[in-house]
């Protein structure tokens, strides 16, 4: 089938066209999966690009969703046309606004890419828990189910609206739709156009408030008015569904397209028939095409328009033979009598039969049951599932599918062996690495095939948990007829391994089918690749008789200079391997493409590109597969026997993928897990690791210091330990004046490296003979894996370094890193700029911290499953860990704080007034105030052992909150985009406050978990989403606005510049009886540059003068003495010196030379004004008290 | 007193010329040398290898760490354009040539024979009066010899110069077997003019940090010797105009310049260290010698003293080195003077 107007797009970008074409102000805030749709509209508004009405709209992002839908409702009061786009916790954060925006009957529509909302836990993940906790504010919801809908209901809903005067939610399912690339048609301007009636928007226009014509809105109505000014909009809302449905006809006048509010699909005879909303329908409409070839008679309704509810269109589009209705609900309500859907499609059914206008006979037996939540797969064998449900005597209500509870026994069976891919459908999966560029060279293979041919395309793309030596799987699909495939693939034709170690760790071919072809990746020739491969692949290629071929990517990416980058020469080995284009054209194609998307990027890039193109065909040779099977079984993923319990039963399935068969009982109840589990995981990903010279290092730590993933280790141990070290191990007499008689070793966990090279860059020890040669040094993996396993092994079991010890002092960096990190092997980003910051925190106060962690970079890679990285001492003591949400990081901080000190306080009044019982003295000691740690500690045991028989309630008590008398420490730890944006208020609340909590804010001057857009804290003059022209404001100097409370502790730090200092910083802020504020630069992926040089690029921001250190002190103000202290010196080097070794920087300098010069030089007087000011305020005599 | 020179078939108010520097890296700088009273402007050098690593670059991070994290699928927005080619400098070329009055020389500093002819093209195109090929190739691979490298110095410039209609002045290092040689066959492959010469780039040892530095010093004035010495040898046997560009702080290394033979005396460390106020000074310092000296033009002076023209040409020759050497003698605190 042709198609008029054909574009490859995902759902984000085809709802963000319509919704850019049809507003004037859009005000937005990253959230996932929907930033796509702010991003892209930031992008366009900074290119110029107009509107329906030949201007260009107003973008602006705000410091929260909360905040976005206050501009949205202002900007409605002021009569523009204004939308949004969020998700989950935004939508959440909206709802206050909504209430306000439809009890006033105002137009707009709200772009949702519906997500889960964090409950036990957090999920990035698609339902529809955020739309259906909106349910109650009055906006309609009306659901796509696919990239084609959330194009064409964007416009619908803004159509409908500007009728109805009832605000809209579009939403369609979070990235199963909005990250879905499916080919479409794209509505053109005189469509749009057509649907969107001037005289519509010129009442909207009327509405405005305007002191020409002044009314006020927004009154205080008092229990005489209220409840009937909330009865004026019922006609509204009555008249809604019916404007909704004149509108789809509409819209399929002018494009041919045509939908309804309820729309069934099926059997005009069905007796069971399923009721659902959102991609699920997709699939529901393939299984059902089956099953009815089967002979069955089965049909689904698509509910398009949730609110308001039609029961009477819902039973109109109900096949009058249906018995038995099952309502799928892609969220979860705990303790209501079934889902939201559930709930209306009862009663509307119930209210039709009573009412005798439905037309069926008798009352059908309606179920309900829950699917598909946070991503879960939803395929066409659980519709089956339901439909066989349906079908028995008693089917089972309040069930789910996908899932097997077998605690509360909700779930049903179904049969997933039954697959319903169609046959005329190419499908094609990849597995790849994110680094390896897999994923890009799909999506412009699917925008070749969508748009070069008549098939119809369609990519979905799984990633994993880590921000580091990820597995990205693709998965595609080809064909002549729509795709409603909505889940992911389950027999492939094609089967393509990007990366040869991903043979050996996954079941890579389980999904091919017979005779489908295999194309590996492979550094070993053709003729030799076959005794490698595992076993079972083995097996498979020859059971299911695939073509075998290989190409060797890398050689030919060394030979074109395109380093890691394998795309193009994958992506060439595909077109030629499948058929699914005649060779030339697709080359042709892959060339055109690589034109288009390298060109701006300039010559070279695209030649390094033809070149490869050029090469790659050469480099793809076919396999003579042997008849015999020679391969070793694959090293099944094993988990240490040392392991806990819950590690080996639980941990190990998620991290060997098979986290979908968990049963619910073996998941926690409220979302409370083991720490210390990521040392079990052992990732392997490093290509190469750091290996030590023992002779010359210096022992200086700074290596341990700044790795990322805290897989180098010091330890000083006498030298008897080292009995029955491995062949090879390495020690060198330590360094330490009091500790020469023992033994010093640095070893790293090669396992756990991501080989990010920051240790090798700071390491200050060099050969004197070969400068070029240092303490430690990058070799290659293989040569060095087994040896230092060994070694670590060893390592681990050797004496760690008393913390309690008195000597050595843990006030230098050599010290401090004998002390063990309890935050340890996380999945951030290789060479990541913040984790050595987090780590110091468990290194000198894990023990007793308690961390209260903002939804971010430090969240995902602190928290996310499968492992998590926050670990336990020997003595099984470290950091408990907790995120609550984005906004709110402060005060759940501070609420902890409350409570110790509440703790402390009531465990204080009890041992005074068991004094008695417990003995003078240890009472005298447990009531001292700020006591030594681990006094502190042998002070509560000894008051547990006397109380280890209590009585009396005081005493049993006293026994449970005995503990809150060992000091703790709380710290408050978050990105910029908290403390700057969105958890600002509260940050200023509890920096007021006085209150002894420790904030960290890991400032990387960007939003990095969402993808780089601009907060508060970007700088002037740098390039980041949502500042695609170069933020002109510059940034904000939080610093110096906690240091006007006066009692405030804040420090600036920036581990690259001095590491002294920041260490220094650290151990004040904790001793500082009251709120504290550490401010540390971290830099980041998201600033486009070579993360080895990190730590250089942290003291280039210290030298020019972006980044003064300092400390305020308000304790050297009780002292008489200035509380502020700066650190660093005067700005030394020209701020561009710093700027242009980044790419957010030096991109606005290629893209807009003129406007960079001015916004540099603006941002060099910014920094050297800054310090100026600092200045100043050091060198006032009087404390600023 | 007429200071006119004629320099690649140019002819220019006077004989300082400023050299490829930063200085002319944007159009005000150019403007603020004409206004300085440049009778032409030598622009920075358009590196190839720069325009290629700057598209890789851009290509490297705009891709990296992309595609590969649910929530950050990318860290960057897209611009529409950047301007990592040639385009930035053609342009200015473009601006040079509109806002400015005098000739603009375009400079470029290629890696491959492609690069070099596309973009010469490219400059001529955009409206350079003549241009200036530094050929800077560091031969640190001790397998190629050295006529290899010669071979691929006169293939650049017989490739470019066919390419281009505009004259072409080619600048080099001093370090060839034999530069009268290479002079001689550069005139032959259709060059203009030559630039005496490119200063290598000799980095620094930081003995603290036991690292390489790069570490550009400006040039001081007995750095003109080299030149000086070569341009008289030169001037009258090849059929090239000359430029010295190394150690011109003053009229003096002007003057020495001219009577060696050159054409023009470029200078960009003295106005880097000292503004652009030097270039009338020297002018006019130039000019008040040339009247008490009772010189009439700089075309009167050029080459009077080359070797042609020197009553003892061995001064250039190897006797002179004998000489000079045996001039020194110890003083009584026996150093040498």
């Amino acid at each position: 089938m042709t198609m008029k107007n054909p574009i490859t797009i995902d759902g984000n970008e085809a709802a963000a066209t319509v919704a850019y074409k049809t507003n004037e102000v859009i005000a937005i805030y990253p959230i996932t999966p929907s930033s796509t749709m702010a991003e892209l509209a930031d992008q366009w508004s900074a290119a110029g690009k107009p509107n329906l009405f030949g201007v260009v709209p107003l973008v602006q992002e705000m410091q929260s969703e909360g905040g976005a839908a206050g501009a949205v409702h202002g900007s409605l009061q002021a009569g523009s046309l204004t939308t949004t786009f969020t998700a989950s916790q935004g939508l959440l954060l909206m709802i206050p606004n909504m209430f306000k925006i439809a009890g006033e009957l105002t137009s707009t529509v709200f772009h949702v890419s519906a997500r889960a909302i964090a409950a036990q836990g957090l999920s990035i993940f698609g339902d529809h828990s955020d739309i259906m906790a909106a349910r109650s504010t009055g906006f309609a919801i009306l659901l796509s189910n696919s990239v084609q809908e959330a194009h064409d209901f964007a416009l619908i809903a803004q159509a409908a609206t500007l009728r109805a005067r009832v605000p809209f939610i579009h939403a369609f399912d979070g990235f199963r739709t909005s990250h879905e690339v499916q080919k479409i048609e794209m509505l053109t301007d005189e469509e749009i156009r057509a649907m969107i009636p001037e005289d519509l928007v010129r009442a909207h226009r009327d509405r405005a408030l305007n002191p020409e014509r002044p009314v006020i809105r927004g009154t205080a109505q008092n229990p005489d008015v209220y409840f009937q000014g909330r009865e004026t909009v019922n006609p509204f809302y009555a008249a809604a569904p019916g404007i909704v449905q004149q509108t789809m006809d509409r819209f399929a006048e002018v494009t041919g397209r045509r939908y309804s509010l309820f729309e069934y699909f099926g059997d005009p005879e069905a007796e069971r028939v399923l009721v659902m909303m959102g991609s699920g329908a997709e699939t529901a409409e393939e299984a059902i095409e089956a099953l009815n070839a089967q002979g069955e008679r089965v049909g689904v309704i698509k509910v398009r328009l949730f609110r308001p509810f039609s029961g009477r269109d819902l039973i109109a589009a109900m096949p009058p033979t249906v018995k038995r209705v099952a309502v799928l609900d892609r969220t979860k309500e705990p303790g209501a009598n079934g889902e939201p859907l559930y709930q209306d499609v009862a009663a509307a059914v119930l209210e039709a039969v009573v009412d005798g206008t439905a037309p069926f006979q008798g009352l059908p037996r309606v179920v309900g049951g829950r699917y598909g939540l946070g991503s879960k797969e939803f395929t066409p064998a659980m519709v089956k599932g339901v439909f066989d449900e349906l079908a028995k005597p008693q089917p089972k209500n309040h069930f789910t599918v996908g899932i097997v509870d077998d605690v509360a026994n909700t779930s049903i069976d179904y049969d997933s062996s039954w697959v319903t891919e169609p046959d005329d459908v190419v499908k094609a999966v990849f597995w790849g690495l994110g680094s390896d560029g897999t994923v890009g060279a799909n999506k412009n293979s699917i925008k070749i095939i969508g748009e070069e041919t008549d098939n119809f395309a369609q990519g979905y793309f799984v990633y994993d948990s880590k921000k580091s030596g990820s597995v990205t799987v693709s998965h595609l699909r080809f064909g002549p007829r729509k795709i409603k495939s909505t889940y992911l693939l389950q027999k492939a034709d094609f089967v393509a391994v990007h990366q040869f170690g991903l043979v050996e760790r996954y079941p890579v071919l389980d999904i091919a089918r017979v005779g489908a072809t295999f194309l590996l990746n492979s550094p070993i020739p053709a003729d030799r690749v076959w005794d490698e491969l595992p076993e079972d692949v083995q097996r498979q290629i020859l059971e299911k008789r695939l073509r075998f071929f290989t190409v060797d990517a890398y050689e030919v990416a060394r030979k074109t200079n395109m380093g890691s980058r394998i795309n193009t020469i994958m992506q060439v080995a595909f077109f030629a391997l499948s058929g699914v284009l005649p060779r030339d054209e697709a080359i042709q194609k892959i060339r055109e493409a690589i034109q288009k998307t390298y060109g701006r990027r300039g010559e070279a890039v695209v030649r390094q590109n033809f070149a490869a193109v050029d090469m790659a065909l050469d480099h793809i040779h076919e396999v003579r597969v042997p008849q015999s099977v020679t391969g070793k079984p694959r090293k099944a993923l094993a988990v240490s026997e040392d392991a806990p319990e819950f590690v080996r039963t639980v941990t190990t399935e998620l991290i060997a993928g098979r986290g979908d068969a968990l049963p619910v009982s073996k998941m926690p109840v409220d979302g409370t897990f083991p720490t210390g589990t990521a040392k079990w995981e052992k990732r392997n990903i490093a290509l190469e690791a750091p290996v030590w010279d023992e002779n010359l290092c210096i022992q200086c730590g700074k290596c341990s210091l700044v790795c990322p993933h805290s897989v180098i280790r010091t330890k000083i141990y006498p030298e008897a330990e080292l009995a029955g070290a491995p062949e090879g191990f390495r020690s060198a007499p330590a360094k330490w004046r009091e500790y020469s008689d023992r033994r010093f070793t640095l070893q790293l966990s090669v396992e756990d490296c991501t080989g990010c090279g920051l240790c090798v860059e700071v390491c200050p020890a060099k050969d004197k003979a070969n400068v070029s040669r240092k303490a430690l040094q990058m070799e290659p993996i293989r040569e060095i894996h087994d040896r230092e396993v060994a070694f670590w092994n060893f390592f681990d079991r050797l004496t760690e370094y008393p913390k309690n010890g008195s000597s050595p002092k843990f006030n230098t960096i050599k010290n401090v890193q004998l002390l063990t990190p309890l935050f340890e092997f996380s999945g951030a980003c290789a060479g990541c700029g913040e984790t050595p910051y987090v780590k110091l925190v468990s290194q000198l106060f894990g023990d007793r911290a308690l961390i209260a962690n903002a939804t971010g970079c430090s969240s995902i890679y602190g928290g996310n499953l499968p492992t998590t990285p926050w670990t336990t001492n020997k003595d099984g003591r470290g950091p408990a860990w907790s995120n609550s949400l984005f906004e709110d990081n402060a005060e759940f901080g501070y609420g902890m704080r409350l409570a110790l000190d509440h703790q402390n306080a009531y465990a204080k009044a009890l041992v005074a007034k068991l004094r008695d019982r417990i003995r003078h003295d240890l009472a005298e000691r447990l009531l001292a105030d700020r006591p030594a740690v681990e006094e502190a500690r042998e002070n509560v045991a000894k008051l547990k052992e006397i109380l280890a028989n209590a009585v009396t309630p005081e005493e049993k008590d006293l026994l449970q909150v005995a503990d809150a008398l060992i000091p703790r420490s709380v710290w408050i730890i978050g990105g910029d985009g908290w403390a700057y944006d969105i958890g600002y208020g509260g940050l200023d609340h509890v920096l007021a406050s006085g209150r002894n909590v420790n904030v960290l804010v890991l400032d990387t001057e960007v939003y990095s978990n969402t993808g780089g857009q601009a907060s508060k804290s970007t700088s002037r003059g740098a390039v980041a989403k949502f500042a695609a022209g170069g933020k002109p404001a510059a940034k904000k100097d939080l610093g110096r606005m906690a240091m006007q409370y006066g009692n405030v502790y804040v420090a600036q730090v920036a581990m690259g510049a001095s590491d002294a200092q920041t260490l220094r910083a650290f151990l004040e802020a904790e001793a500082y009886d009251g709120p504290s504020l550490i401010i540390a630069y971290a830099h980041c992926i998201a600033h486009g540059i070579d993360m080895r040089k990190g730590l250089d690029q942290q003291r280039l921001a210290v030298e020019c003068g972006h980044w003064p250190l300092y400390r305020y002190n308000p304790a050297l103000a009780a002292e008489g003495k200035n509380p502020l202290q700066i650190d660093s010196k005067p700005p030394s080097i020209p701020y561009k010196d710093y700027a242009y070794n980044e790419t957010r920087y030096r991109m606005l300098a290629q893209s807009n030379p003129d406007v960079a010069a001015v916004l540099l030089a603006q941002a060099e007087t910014d920094a050297r004004s800054r310090y100026a000011a600092l200045q100043k305020m050091a060198e006032t005599k009087e404390s600023s008290q | 007193m007429n200071l006119k020179t004629h320099y690649l078939g140019l002819e220019l108010a006077h004989p300082l010329v400023p050299s490829a520097s930063p200085l002319s890296s944007d159009i005000d700088g150019i403007r603020r040398l004409e206004d300085a009273g440049a009778p032409a402007v030598v622009l920075f050098s358009l590196f190839e290898e720069q325009i290629n690593l700057e598209s890789r670059i851009l290509d490297h991070y705009l891709a990296y760490g992309t595609e590969s994290y649910a929530e950050a699928l990318s860290y960057f927005p897209q611009a529409e354009q950047y301007h990592v080619g040639p385009d930035g400098y053609l342009n200015l070329i473009r601006l040079a040539k509109e806002r400015t009055g005098i000739p603009i020389i375009a400079n470029l500093n290629g890696v491959s024979s492609g690069g070099w002819t596309r973009y010469a093209r490219m400059m001529e195109e955009a409206g350079a009066d003549a241009l200036e090929l530094n050929i800077y190739y560091l031969p640190t691979n001790p397998d190629v010899e050295g006529s290899e490298i010669e071979r691929m110095y006169i293939d650049v410039v017989s490739e470019v110069v066919a390419s281009v209609r505009i004259p072409v002045a080619v600048k080099v290092g001093p370090y060839f077997s034999s530069i009268s040689n290479m002079a001689k066959r550069f005139a032959h492959a259709g060059a203009k003019g030559l630039v005496l010469f490119n200063r290598f780039y000799q980095p620094d040892f930081d003995l603290e940090a036991l690292e390489v530095k790069p570490n550009l010093v400006l040039s001081s004035p007995h750095e003109l010797r080299l030149p000086l010495h070569w341009t008289a040898v030169l001037y009258g046997r090849v059929p090239l105009d000359f430029a010295i560009t190394s150690g011109v702080h003053s009229h003096w290394e002007v003057l020495k310049a001219l009577m060696a033979g050159a054409s023009v005396a470029m200078t960009a460390s003295e106005l880097l260290a000292k503004g652009l106020g030097r270039i009338r000074e020297i002018v006019s310092d130039l000019a008040t010698w040339m009247t008490e000296h009772e010189y009439e033009s700089v075309r009167q002076m050029i080459g009077s003293m080359s070797q042609i023209n020197v009553a003892e040409p061995a001064a250039f020759e190897r006797a002179n080195y004998m000489k000079v050497l045996q001039s020194f003698r110890p003083d009584s605190t026996g150093i040498l003077v």
